[in-house]
């Protein structure tokens, strides 16, 4: 398989461009997504929790 | 170590260590007086000294509590020993080479001790052999801990950490030796190589199978970081170290990569290095430890998630501002350039995220030096992360690169982030691992604190000022357009520069051997005055018992 210099740039200034901002958009909405705001408070509150035992 | 190992468990160990013995002769047969066959015989003495250390406890009583009922702490706590260990020798190699620019002599005529050899021993000193274990011995840590679950192994711990300091003791003894792939940060040859992907692949394996078990649903942040850093490290490390030996007798190899293209895919590596091992792994501590020695959580969890992406998505892109001005295509040089700004979003999101984690908690910063580590280590982050992105700007880079501003730039990182946040991570570890109340004296803390952040503040600025004039003496024109200053001339104007850098380097260094000394105490179990909450001891006058 021979790619060219050219083939390259081109893909590197469409798709990367596109893959990058959809990857970007994907990445806030899971951040945001009120469905997931008790999972991450949880989350972050629980690391603070002194028990020093695995879970059973 | 071994008594926690059922009598099968330590058949395992046997087996493995005598397999790496019989590598270890073949590597000395196939050398014989090639560095390949010196290189055979580190192994086999290495391997032979654990092998002893397994069959010595072989018949020793099998373990009768439940393992399953508690965090396997054994391999974190020889992890912060070693990691300790190669802090005290990584940091002395740069106070050594750091010296032997200010006076010459210090190479004392000898071969294995020039500068070209003894640079990488500090390098990989404190890159992989103190940032290494201790990224390995806190990932081992916060990943059960955030999991609820227990490692999901009782070998491939041991295995992991053992392999992982035999290439970097392979790595070390091969520059004193004159074994090089001359490939900044990835010099080590061959077959060190091949061993690495296989101790990487197996800390893979461990880190996403207890994952698998853990009990608490979602998967920690902190775990994503030192994720990326497992996974991405093993992509670059592949990839950049693709090499044909000369022989299978020869610990000489040649790159499969030519020309620019081998440039590229050594900047690639070598940026990505600083991003994957030197970044996202110590974030990863920096989202657990942070906010466990201050008591509150995350300022804000979705932040800590966006700049996670950002991070990764961003860095991957940003190896090529080594190589502005080169024969790399200039859209490459502009991608790289333009990565490299664009990062400073995630990066400054990060760093702000710590900082306002500990808005509210700034008297505890105040008093507690083990939590004004972490936070100084964040304004570090913020401070070298916005210097990167301003020195990948191309014609910022034409007056920067090839001078001391780089070395500046570098150490603000690596001294003001990097290991300010390890050392601030320990020193939270350790009291918890050892079951002690605090460390053995908070008063040492403090030293260790002051005598990091004037090290750090005397090289940082002494590289400022020596990469800057350097740079501008290399620029300045006669009114004929020939050079005003001689290479020598600015060397003249360094010297100062350079003193000054060692004795900055060398505080550093102290620090270092106080915290091992506090460290050491703490374990031995000095009997540390009971302190309730976060604190520092309120008192450090307790002496240690005589042994």
């Amino acid at each position: 398989m021979d790619v060219s210099h050219d083939t390259l740039v081109a893909l590197a200034k469409s798709w990367g461009l596109f893959y990058l901002i959809a990857f970007a958009v994907a990445v806030v909405i899971y951040a945001y997504r009120p469905a997931n705001r008790a999972r991450f408070n949880a989350a972050k509150k629980d690391i603070l929790e002194q028990d020093d035992r695995p879970w059973r | 170590m071994v008594a926690q190992l059922t009598s099968s468990e330590r058949q395992y160990c046997a087996i493995t260590l005598i397999l790496m013995v019989i590598v270890g002769v073949a590597m000395a047969a196939l050398g014989k007086s090639d560095p390949l066959g010196v290189h055979g015989v580190i192994v086999i003495v290495y391997s032979g000294v654990l092998l002893y250390l397994v069959l010595s406890a072989f018949y020793g009583p099998e373990p009768q509590e439940d393992r399953q009922a508690s965090y396997y702490d054994d391999p974190i706590k020889v992890g912060i020993a070693l990691s300790m260990v190669w802090a005290v020798f990584g940091m002395f190699m740069g106070v050594w080479v750091a010296s032997q620019l200010a006076w010459p002599n210090l190479a004392f005529d000898a071969a294995w001790s020039t500068f070209g050899r003894l640079r990488p021993t500090h390098t990989t000193g404190v890159i992989f052999g103190f940032g290494g274990n201790a990224l390995i011995a806190t990932s081992f840590h916060v990943v059960q801990r955030t999991s609820r679950a227990r490692l999901a192994g009782q070998i491939s711990p041991w295995f992991v950490l053992f392999g992982f300091n035999l290439f970097c003791l392979l790595a070390v003894s091969g520059y004193l030796i004159g074994v090089t792939q001359s490939k900044e940060y990835a010099e080590a040859e061959w077959y060190a190589d091949l061993w690495l992907v296989i101790v990487w692949v197996a800390y893979f394996i461990l880190y996403i199978r207890t994952l698998a078990r853990r009990k608490e649903p979602h998967i920690y942040v902190a775990n994503w970081y030192y994720l990326a850093f497992i996974l991405v490290v093993a992509v670059l490390h592949i990839v950049n170290n693709l090499a044909i030996p000369v022989s299978w007798g020869h610990a000489k190899s040649y790159t499969i990569w030519a020309g620019v293209q081998d440039a590229m895919v050594q900047w690639w590596y070598g940026h990505n290095a600083v991003a994957f091992f030197l970044t996202s792994g110590f974030l990863g501590m920096l989202y657990y430890y942070l906010p466990v020695r201050a008591g509150r959580p995350i300022f804000s969890y979705r932040l800590s998630i966006l700049s996670f992406w950002g991070i990764t998505f961003f860095y991957i892109w940003v190896g090529s501002h080594h190589l502005h001005y080169t024969a790399l295509p200039h859209w490459v040089q502009n991608l790289g350039m333009t990565f490299s700004v664009m990062l400073l979003v995630p990066s400054w999101a990060s760093a702000g995220n710590a900082l306002l984690t500990l808005n509210g908690a700034w008297h505890k910063v105040r008093d507690d030096a083990t939590l004004r580590f972490m936070f100084v280590a964040a304004v570090f982050y913020g401070l070298a992360t916005f210097e990167g992105s301003f020195l990948a700007i191309r014609p910022v880079n034409s007056l920067s690169h090839y001078t001391d501003w780089t070395i500046g730039h570098v150490h603000a990182g690596a001294l003001g982030w990097v290991a300010l946040i390890t050392f601030g991570s320990i020193y939270t570890l350790v009291p918890a691992l050892w079951k002690r109340p605090a460390m053995y004296s908070a008063t040492l803390v403090e030293v260790h604190f002051w005598l990091a952040l004037a090290g750090t503040l005397i090289y940082v600025f002494a590289m400022w000022n020596s990469g800057i004039i350097q740079g501008l003496m290399w620029r300045t024109y006669t009114e004929d357009g020939t050079l005003t200053y001689s290479f020598v001339d600015t060397l003249v104007a360094m010297y100062p520069y350079y003193i000054a850098r060692a004795f900055g380097g060398l505080l550093f260094l102290l620090g270092a051997i106080v915290a091992c000394y506090n460290i050491w105490m703490t374990a031995r179990g000095a009997p540390a005055v009971a302190v309730v909450g976060d604190g520092p001891a309120q008192s450090d006058a307790a002496p240690a018992p005589a042994e």
